[in-house]
């Protein structure tokens, strides 16, 4: 299943990139292919901006404004002011639907 | 209190840095029952934590494999379940009870709180390797150099899942390609809609409230009769808008057209409406006023509910939902408006004020 074309922000800079192979092992949905030496974006519309390939680039050669792909978090976001906000972190006191 | 929750039949085990307690790697039935309530009630499902620290299965000793995971207690059973004739250290993070990936997504499965839990287990002397596998979907939370740097213990990822974990560990450690990959499947989508539905609900009763006052107001009072001659069709109608943006769309997900979670909604609330509006002859549906406004509102709630779906899938990104939303928003309130003046005119011709 794919969601939106064209919408996400991830973005790979290859000059920084050594090849290791870490973004390939932690992304779950097979967004990058590497030979090795280098590793490069084959299939873009299936990231979810969940932020696991930046986080553990050790060479910042990942760049992803990373967030939730929750229609609930962003509409409470948009109440609250600031950040989208699942309504499940902490207090417990939420009934939100969402993770 | 969290302890309570599951058996420690298997009592404690000593380890080099005191006792441990030691989990069964079979679910009671206690355990089932935990599981199939997590998934029907929030209030519950919020409050299903296990105590953080470190736990052992089997019989594990220095040498043995660590696991990380969640204090959200479906996540640990999950994982403890997998580990029958395996001898391991599983250590819980304090997520506030939330699972591995979304904690990973707020950043409470992440890299200070990981640090923070190899110190207090005294993990270092618990075992003699400096190796720790967490779960892939805590990825989005850690920095598995960092956690090296400061606490020496290097981070393999290991699968999405924790049913492929027996043969993860088999294997030498090493992840096959399927085993990284998320998968949303037709009985993973099922599992989540009564969470959906539930919540949705309490929307429902407003809105049954509403119908009836509605169509019970007469110019000679409230009158029941009428309230559930001509507001039952339209209740009926509601129900259909909500089960299609809680459970078909959901359920039927991959096979309905466009990418977008708005306009699946909208077609499935649409289709529904449109069969039961037109198909079915209900006396009260007779009027154009009335028609007009089932047509505009169902659909768009059947696209609003199965725009909320978005956050229990494993495909869907941020930058989408908010296209979806900047677009999607502004038609809901006109859709919101447009609706309550069709039913302001129905009640006007319905009164006999005006024709």
């Amino acid at each position: 299943m794919r969601y939106m074309a064209n919408v996400v922000t991830l973005e790979l800079f290859p000059e920084r990139c050594t090849g290791c192979g870490r973004c390939l092992e932690v992304c779950p949905h097979e967004v990058f292919a590497g030979n090795g030496k280098t590793v490069r974006i084959v299939d873009r519309d299936r990231c979810i901006e969940c932020g696991a390939c930046m986080m553990n680039c050790p060479f910042d050669a990942i760049r992803v404004n990373p967030g939730v792909g929750c229609a609930a978090a962003v509409i409470n976001g948009l109440i609250g002011g600031g950040d989208p906000q699942c309504g499940c972190s902490g207090g417990g006191a939420s009934d939100a639907s969402c993770c | 209190m969290a302890a309570e929750l599951f058996d420690l039949r298997g009592g404690s085990g000593a380890s080099a840095a005191g006792n441990v307690p030691v989990v069964p790697t079979r679910w009671s039935r206690r355990d089932s029952w935990g599981r199939l309530k997590c998934r029907l009630f929030n209030s519950f499902r919020m409050n299903y934590t296990v105590q953080p620290g470190i736990y052992a299965a089997g019989r594990p000793d220095r040498g043995s494999a660590v696991l990380v995971t969640a204090n959200y207690k479906l996540s640990f059973d999950l994982l403890r379940r997998e580990l029958t004739g395996f001898h391991a250290w599983i250590v819980v993070l304090d997520t506030r009870g939330i699972n591995v990936w979304c904690a990973a997504g707020k950043g409470t499965f992440g890299t200070e709180e990981l640090i923070h839990r190899i110190r207090a287990t005294r993990l270092p002397k618990i075992v003699e390797h400096r190796r720790i596998i967490l779960p892939q979907l805590g990825a989005p939370g850690v920095q598995a150099h960092i956690v090296r740097e400061r606490t020496g213990f290097s981070v393999e990822y290991g699968p999405v899942y924790a049913r492929d974990l027996p043969a993860y560990l088999r294997n030498g450690h090493k992840a096959t390609a399927e085993m990284r990959k998320v998968r949303f499947g037709f009985r993973e989508r099922l599992e989540l809609t009564p969470m959906e539905i539930v919540p949705a609900l309490k929307g429902f009763l407003i809105f049954l409230g509403a119908v009836f006052l509605l169509f019970g107001l007469q110019r000679e009072g409230i009158l029941f009769r009428s309230a559930l001659h001509n507001g039952l069709p339209v209740a009926i109608l509601g129900a259909a808008a909500l089960l299609s943006g809680t459970f078909f769309a959901p359920l039927f997900l991959p096979w309905i057209p466009f990418r977008s979670f708005a306009l699946k909604g909208l077609l499935v609330g649409g289709v529904a409406t449109g069969a039961l509006v037109f198909l079915v002859p209900a006396e009260a549906l007779q009027s154009v006023y009335l028609q007009a406004f089932s047509l505009v509102f169902f659909p768009a709630a059947g696209s609003y509910l199965a725009l909320q779906f978005t956050g229990s899938t494993t495909f869907t990104s941020i930058s989408g939902v908010k296209k979806e939303l900047k677009i999607g928003l502004p038609l809901y309130i006109a859709a919101g408006v447009i609706a309550l003046v069709l039913l302001v005119l129905y009640k006007i011709q319905d009164w006999g004020i005006w024709i």
